[in-house]
């Protein structure tokens, strides 16, 4: 194998690693949005996943264990976030932010202790069997860690029952019209409480791949505003599981250029831009298209729904 | 059994005080839960924090000058937050501010005297706060790009932007290696009030800045349309109201008043140019809650940034004291604000069961 080719290769795989967290956030936050709830908590609910899947994963010995916990741990603050803005109908925008507040306070306070450990047990890279002998593809896409092959599943399975099944169709019909979802009979507060734990899950998961496998270790602040970037991700992709996964490894691809471009004497601040610069131009690119296709946020998104004011 | 909701009519502001405090007691207890948790004596903590901002003279002296910024920032979020524009930005275009004010101190700094240069500092640094803040209101009129995100990203852009400048090309010559720009000289440095860290230029223009921004929300035409796009996006259109420049003007006060904020902490406080981490403590974040729980009222925003400026050097005092680190403060900002946003459920709908 020559030079370049080792480069291409290992450059494409380290994109997926560390597109992995965003697409997980994404796939939760499209859930949520799906069914008319706006979390702008993703960035709390991350970093709870990354510090309770590291400490638990450095206590017990076991990453799996880590990772329950960061899903557990992301139920239970998302299941704030539904309580307040399903409810109590409260402000959206503001439940979301005080959660990442709240989330990034606890798992500053709980870290502490954890700063600088090194984790012995994190993910290890996993062959597939006989895929990972495919030529090239099969280094890039079969031999990763195992939350990787965990996001790429769940973003199919995801977008089937989004689109395929019953299930699906009152999702959307609930952060549609939730009115007329209801006149049909799907529970409307239960689908949102539903979707928004969905959510809360796959950010904590989200948290501890970059905790477990992706940095190995906790750091305050690690989440580094990627919980926002999914914010925008989930706009990016429209609001679909699949396009989901094209956004995600694209930034990827960002975060990763960020330590190639290191060598050729661009100042690491300017590059540490590029995530955040890259979110506004996405931003600029979907919005032309959600206007060339008329396909817009769900019609209820970051509206309570009230029963009694029919 | 059933529970029966209702929307109650009017509230009484003694009623919305009475709740208010409630709503700050749930949010203490519950971060004192937190805190047992982890094994720490919340009333110990609790004790600290409050008796470390509000118990000494000293602690008076630091509240104040942390709730200066916040009050700035506080002050230019409830416009934003009338027009229901999310600002989430104040701490980038806090930071903005200090960067062009810093480059005025610099280069006039040395020649002119503090009553040309200062004002032209805050001039400065209301302009770059305030451009900093029009690029999202544009985004959003223009495109329909939601401004949580892009402000928010705003911020990353501006810390990052600063750090390059304080480590590359802004590095002081007199600063043995650290990240600072050269020290201000005295003609672009704000007056403090003896013994304490307080500027109180800063602070003036704050309390003034509150009452003009109340008659300008209340009485003036843009505030007025203002308030129509945040209550009533439909019937500001048909009312023929211009989105586009109303929005502008709106983000321009608002991120040229967080500028402001900015002027201050170089010119009052460090006398040059730092890290961000150092200029703001998450200031343009807590000024959000500072602002809601005023409820989006620039006049109290005087009184609730000065609990906050409590809170921060409670931050403050813990880290010291007992080791705690300082993101801990924003469990109490994430709690208060959390009941203070739940209590107002019920505030507005009464409930009742009935057999």
């Amino acid at each position: 194998m020559g030079g370049y080719e080792f480069l291409i290769i290992s450059v494409l795989k380290r994109a997926l690693v560390a597109g992995t967290p965003l697409l997980l956030g994404t796939l939760g936050e499209i859930y949520a949005e799906r069914s008319g709830v706006l979390n702008l908590g993703v960035e709390g609910l991350m970093a709870i996943g990354a510090v309770s899947g590291f400490g638990v994963a450095l206590v017990t010995g076991n990453p799996w264990l880590g990772l329950l916990a960061a899903a557990v741990f992301g139920a239970i603050l998302s299941l704030v976030h539904a309580f307040v803005s399903v409810t109590l109908k409260s402000n959206q925008i503001i439940s979301g932010l005080a959660l990442t507040m709240l989330g990034l306070g606890i798992s500053g306070l709980w870290g502490k202790a954890y700063i600088g450990i090194p984790l012995t047990t994190k993910f290890e890279s996993v062959k597939i069997p006989i895929l990972s002998k495919i030529p090239y593809v099969g280094e890039i896409l079969f031999h990763q860690d195992p939350i990787f092959y965990i996001s790429v599943i769940a973003g199919i399975v995801m977008w089937f029952i989004l689109f395929k099944t019953e299930v699906g169709i009152n999702i959307r019909s609930v952060g549609e019209n939730p009115l007329a979802a209801d006149a049909m009979g799907v529970n409307v507060y239960k689908t949102r409480y539903v979707c928004v734990i969905i959510g809360g899950v796959l950010a904590g998961v989200a948290g501890a791949h970059l905790s477990l496998a992706y940095i190995p270790s906790w750091i305050e602040g690690m989440t580094g505003g990627r919980g926002w970037i999914v914010i925008a991700l989930t706009i990016f992709a429209l609001w679909n599981p699949l396009r989901a996964m094209l956004g995600a490894y694209l930034f990827g691809g960002i975060y990763v250029l960020q330590y190639l471009l290191q060598p050729i004497g661009i100042p690491p601040n300017i590059l540490l831009m590029f995530p955040y610069l890259a979110t506004l131009f996405v931003l600029l690119v979907s919005a032309q298209e959600t206007f060339r296709k008329r396909m817009g946020a769900p019609r209820s998104l970051g509206v309570p729904y009230d029963k009694e004011e029919k | 059994m059933k529970i029966k909701v209702e929307r109650r009519g009017e509230i009484s502001p003694k009623k919305r005080f009475v709740y208010l405090i409630l709503s700050l007691i749930i949010g203490f207890l519950i971060g004192g839960l937190i805190f047992l948790f982890k094994g720490i004596n919340p009333f110990y903590a609790l004790q600290k924090i409050f008796v470390g901002s509000f118990g000494s003279i000293y602690g008076w002296k630091e509240t104040i000058t942390k709730a200066i910024p916040l009050m700035l920032c506080g002050i230019g979020l409830t416009l934003a937050f009338k027009g229901k524009f999310w600002n989430i930005g104040a701490d980038g275009q806090l930071l903005f501010g200090a960067l062009l004010a810093t480059w005025i101190g610099l280069s006039l700094g040395k020649t002119y005297p503090a009553f040309v240069v200062l004002p032209l500092m805050f001039v400065g640094g209301f302009i770059s706060g305030a451009f900093w803040g029009i690029i999202p209101a544009i985004m959003k009129v223009k495109l329909g790009i939601n401004e949580v995100i892009t402000t928010l990203m705003l911020n990353y852009i501006a810390e990052q932007f600063i750090q390059y400048l304080v480590y590359g090309p802004w590095k002081g010559k007199t600063q043995y290696g650290f990240p600072y720009t050269d020290n201000f000289s005295a003609s672009a440095t704000l007056p403090v009030i003896k013994g304490t860290r307080i500027h109180y230029p800063t602070l003036i223009i704050g309390i003034i800045l509150a009452i003009l921004i109340y008659i300008f929300i209340m009485k003036t035409k843009t505030g007025y349309e203002i308030r129509v796009i945040g209550e009533n996006p439909e019937a500001a259109k048909y009312a023929g109201i211009n989105f586009l420049k109303t929005t502008i003007i709106m983000m321009a006060i608002s991120g040229g008043i967080a500028g402001l904020a900015g002027v201050g902490e170089v010119a009052g406080i460090h006398h040059h140019l730092t890290t961000p981490t150092q200029i703001s403590s998450g200031y343009g974040y807590t000024a959000i809650i500072v602002a809601w729980l005023a409820r989006l009222n620039p006049l109290v925003v005087i009184l609730s940034s000065i609990f906050f400026g409590g809170i921060l050097v409670g931050g403050d005092t813990i880290q010291t004291s007992m080791g705690l680190p300082f993101a801990t403060i924003n469990i109490f900002n994430g709690l208060i604000l959390i009941s203070v946003i739940s209590i107002n459920f019920f505030l507005e709908y009464k409930i009742s069961i009935k057999r």
